[in-house]
C-alpha cells in the first residue's frame, strides 16, 4: 500500500501513466455518450406530460451529478494535499475545479432552458437550481483563491482548505435551501425525479452519466499533466524527458 | 557530543516559487554554539530560519530538536524556541510593557521578568509609551527583550542587530555569547560584522541564489 | 492554556478600545444599510415589515464581512501572527480567543442595535426577542466561518474583493434560518425550528472552524 501510494505520488510515473490512460477514457466517453445521446434523444419515448422538452434531462441531470461529484473529489484531494502534501492532489485541485465549475454552469443553463417551456420563465427559485447556483459560487471561490495566490503550492493548499469547508457546508446549504423552498411554495413535485422511470429513459441517462465521468477523467488527466509540467518545469525528470524527445526527433 | 542534542538539519531542500534556494543542506547546531547563516541577499537565509522554526515545511529533508522531529511534538519544540524575525511582533498601539507582559503570559513565561529585561536593554524611560512612538532601534530592543523573558534554550534570530546603534549591537553580541556560554544554542543572520571574542561561532554559507539544480 | 486564551482575548479587546474607529465604522455601516433600504423602496409599513428580517440579517452579514477584514491583518503585518503560530499552546485555542474578541467588538454590538432598527422597520414587538436570539446564535457563526476565509486571504493584496466571493455563499444557511426565524415570530408563529437549526450550526462551527482557521493561517505565513 505504502509503495503503491508512493509510486503514484511520483510525478514522472503519473505523467507517463496518465498519457497512456487518456485515450482509453476518451474512447469510453465517446461510446457511452453516443449511446446516451441516441438512446435519449431518438429512441426514448416522448413524455406524455412534457412532450419533447423533457429530453434536456439527458444533459441536465448528469451535469448536476457531476457538479456534486467533482466538488466531493476536490475536498478529498484537498484532504490528501493537506495531510500528506501529495503533489498530485494539489495539481488535481487546480485541474478539476474549472471542469467542475463548467459542469455546474451547464446544469444551471440546461435547468433554466428547461424552465422556459415548463414554468414560462428562465429562472424560478427552485430549490435545486438555487443550490446549484450557490455551488457554482463555491467553485468560483476555489478557482479565484487558487489564482490569487502566487506560490502555487500554497495556492493549492489554501484551495484545499476552502474545498473542505465547502464540502462540510454543502449539505447544510442544500438542506437550508430545501427548507426555505418548502416554506414558501409548499412541497412541489420536482419535475426531474420521477418516482418510476422507464428503462428506455434510464439506460441512456446512466450511459450519459458514465460518459460525462469518462469525459471528465480524460480532461482532468490532460490538465493534470499540463499542470505537472508547469509545476515541475525546473526539475530533473522534465528536463530529462525534454532532452530525450529532442534526441529522438 | 551526542549528535542528537541541539538542532540538527538533515538534507534540507527548499524551493520558493520556481527557484531552488538550497538543496541537500545539513548542519548541526549543538548546545553552546553560535551558528551564523551567511549568504547574499535573496540566498534564502530568512527562508531557512523560518524552516528551522517550523513556520514553513521543507520540500525535502528533516529538522530535529533533541533528536525529535520538530513537527512531531510541536509543543516541546516551541517551548524551547524563541524566534525573532524581521517583523518584530509588537502591537503599535500597546506600550513595550503591555506588549511584553502579554507575550510572557502567552508563552507561559514569568511576567515578573519583564521589567528587569526592559531595564537591561535600557528601555525604562519608554516603558509606557505606545510602540508606534518608539524609534526603530528602541522597537528592536523591545522585541529582543523577549529573549531574556522567555528563557528558552534555542534562539533563532533574523537580523537581531538591524537598526541598532553601535553600543546596542555590542550588547546584543554579549547577550548571544553569554547565552552560548550557558549552554544555549543561537542561530542567526546579520549584516553587521560582529566580532565574537570567544565561543565557537560557526558560519554556514548559502550558495548563490538561482544556481541550477 | 486558559491564561494564554484570556491574555490574547484581553490584548485584542484592548486594541479594539484603543482604536475604536474601526469598531464604530462597521457598526455604522450596519445602521446605514438598514436606513438606506426604505429609501430604495416605498416606506410602506406592510412592505417594510415583510422585508425587515431580511434587511437586518443582510446588513449583519455585510457589516461582519467589513469588520472581519481586520481580524488577522495587523497581526500578519506586524509579525504577531508568526509569534502566535510559534506559541506552544494549541493554535485552535488561541484562534478561538481572537474570534471571540472579534465577535465581542462586532456581533455583540449588532445585537444591541438590532431592536431599534427593527422598530424603525416596523417589525412587531413580539418578534424582538427572536430577532436578538437569532443574532446571538448566528453572528458567532458569521465570525467563525468568516475568519476561515480571512485567514486564507490574509497575505493577499486584493483580499478585500475576494472575501465576499468566498464567504457569502457559505453564509446562506445562516441568512435563511436567521431571517425566517424572525419572520415566523413576526407572524406570530413558532420560531423554534430554525433557532434549533442555528444552534446546531453554531455547535458545528465552534468545533470545526478553529481547525480550519489554524490550518489556513499556517498556509498564509508560509
Amino acid at each position: 500500500m505504502k509503495t503503491w501510494f508512493h509510486q503514484w505520488g511520483s510525478p514522472p510515473h503519473f505523467y507517463e501513466r496518465a498519457a497512456r490512460w487518456t485515450p482509453w477514457f476518451s474512447v469510453l466517453a465517446l461510446v457511452t455518450l453516443a449511446y446516451g445521446l441516441i438512446g435519449g434523444l431518438v429512441l426514448a419515448p416522448m413524455d406524455y406530460q412534457q412532450g419533447q422538452g423533457y429530453r434536456i434531462i439527458f444533459v441536465h441531470v448528469p451535469s448536476a451529478w457531476m457538479s456534486m461529484f467533482i466538488y466531493t473529489t476536490l475536498a478529498i484531494a484537498g484532504g490528501i494535499a493537506l495531510i500528506w502534501r501529495m503533489k498530485l492532489a494539489e495539481v488535481y485541485i487546480a485541474a478539476a475545479a474549472p471542469l467542475g465549475a463548467s459542469f455546474t454552469f451547464l446544469a444551471l443553463l440546461t435547468g433554466s432552458l428547461w424552465g422556459k417551456p415548463m414554468w414560462g420563465t428562465y429562472w424560478v427559485w427552485d430549490a435545486r437550481l438555487t443550490s446549484e447556483l450557490i455551488l457554482l459560487f463555491l467553485y468560483l471561490g476555489v478557482i479565484a483563491l487558487y489564482s490569487a495566490i502566487e506560490d502555487k503550492r500554497s495556492a493549492a493548499r489554501a484551495a484545499s482548505v476552502l474545498a473542505l469547508v465547502g464540502v462540510v457546508n454543502i449539505p447544510i446549504i442544500h438542506y437550508s435551501v430545501e427548507w426555505w423552498h418548502t416554506l414558501h411554495q409548499g412541497p412541489t413535485v420536482t419535475k426531474f425525479d420521477k418516482p418510476s422511470i422507464d428503462t428506455a429513459m434510464l439506460l441512456p441517462l446512466l450511459s450519459m452519466a458514465l460518459g460525462f465521468t469518462f469525459y471528465f477523467a480524460a480532461l482532468a488527466l490532460v490538465r493534470m499533466r499540463l499542470g505537472l509540467l508547469q509545476r515541475e518545469r525546473y526539475s530533473r525528470w522534465v528536463s530529462d524527458m525534454l532532452n530525450q524527445s529532442q534526441v529522438k526527433s | 557530543m551526542n549528535s542528537s542534542t541541539g538542532l540538527v538539519a538533515n538534507a534540507l531542500a527548499c524551493r520558493r516559487a520556481d527557484r531552488l534556494l538550497f538543496e541537500n543542506l545539513g548542519f548541526h547546531a549543538a548546545p553552546g554554539q553560535l551558528l551564523e547563516i551567511c549568504g547574499r541577499n535573496g540566498s534564502g537565509k530568512t527562508t531557512l530560519l523560518r524552516l528551522l522554526c517550523g513556520l514553513r515545511q521543507p520540500d525535502e529533508g528533516q529538522i530535529t530538536w533533541q533528536g525529535q522531529d520538530i513537527h512531531a511534538d510541536t509543543e516541546v519544540f516551541r517551548r524551547a524556541l524563541c524566534y525573532i524575525g524581521h517583523l518584530n511582533g509588537l502591537k503599535a498601539d500597546l506600550s513595550p510593557l503591555e506588549n511584553l507582559l502579554a507575550d510572557a503570559r502567552l508563552f507561559g513565561a514569568n511576567p515578573a521578568r519583564v521589567e528587569a529585561a526592559l531595564e537591561t536593554l535600557g528601555l525604562l524611560r519608554e516603558i509606557d509609551l505606545p510602540c508606534q512612538r518608539l524609534s526603530a532601534g528602541q522597537k528592536q530592543r523591545t522585541a529582543l527583550a523577549r529573549l531574556l523573558i522567555r528563557g528558552t534554550p534555542l534562539w533563532i534570530l533574523d537580523e537581531p542587530c538591524a537598526s541598532l546603534d553601535r553600543q546596542a549591537q555590542q550588547q546584543v553580541q554579549r547577550l548571544l555569547e553569554s547565552h552560548a556560554n550557558n549552554g544555549g544554542t543561537v542561530i542567526f543572520t546579520t549584516h553587521q560584522p560582529l566580532v565574537f571574542e570567544q565561543g565557537n561561532v560557526t558560519q554556514l554559507w548559502l550558495a548563490e541564489a538561482g544556481a541550477d539544480a | 492554556m486558559l491564561n494564554a486564551f484570556l491574555t490574547l482575548l484581553r490584548r485584542d479587546l484592548l486594541l479594539a478600545i484603543r482604536h475604536p474607529g474601526e469598531v464604530v465604522d462597521a457598526w455604522l455601516f450596519f445602521l446605514l444599510i438598514v436606513v438606506l433600504f426604505p429609501l430604495g423602496t416605498r416606506p410602506e409599513a406592510g412592505l417594510l415589515t415583510a422585508l425587515a428580517p431580511a434587511i437586518v440579517w443582510i446588513a449583519a452579514l455585510l457589516s461582519t464581512l467589513l469588520s472581519l477584514d481586520r481580524i488577522f491583518k495587523t497581526d500578519f503585518q506586524d509579525g504577531s501572527l508568526e509569534q502566535l503560530l510559534l506559541n506552544p499552546y494549541p493554535t485552535t485555542v488561541l484562534v478561538g480567543a481572537k474570534v471571540l474578541a472579534h465577535w465581542l467588538s462586532s456581533g455583540l454590538l449588532l445585537i444591541l442595535a438590532s431592536p431599534l432598527l427593527a422598530m424603525m422597520l416596523g417589525l412587531p414587538a413580539r418578534a424582538m426577542p427572536v430577532l436578538m436570539l437569532s443574532l446571538l446564535l448566528g453572528t458567532p457563526v458569521l465570525s467563525l466561518v468568516g475568519s476561515i476565509a480571512v485567514a486564507l486571504t490574509v497575505g493577499l493584496r486584493g483580499a478585500g474583493l475576494l472575501l465576499p466571493l468566498l464567504l457569502l455563499p457559505l453564509y446562506t444557511p445562516i441568512l435563511i434560518f436567521g431571517a425566517h426565524a424572525v419572520q415566523a415570530a413576526a407572524l406570530g408563529m413558532s420560531a423554534e425550528g430554525p433557532l434549533y437549526l442555528m444552534a446546531a450550526i453554531l455547535a458545528l462551527a465552534l468545533t470545526l472552524a478553529p481547525l480550519a482557521i489554524a490550518a489556513a493561517l499556517r498556509i498564509a505565513v508560509e
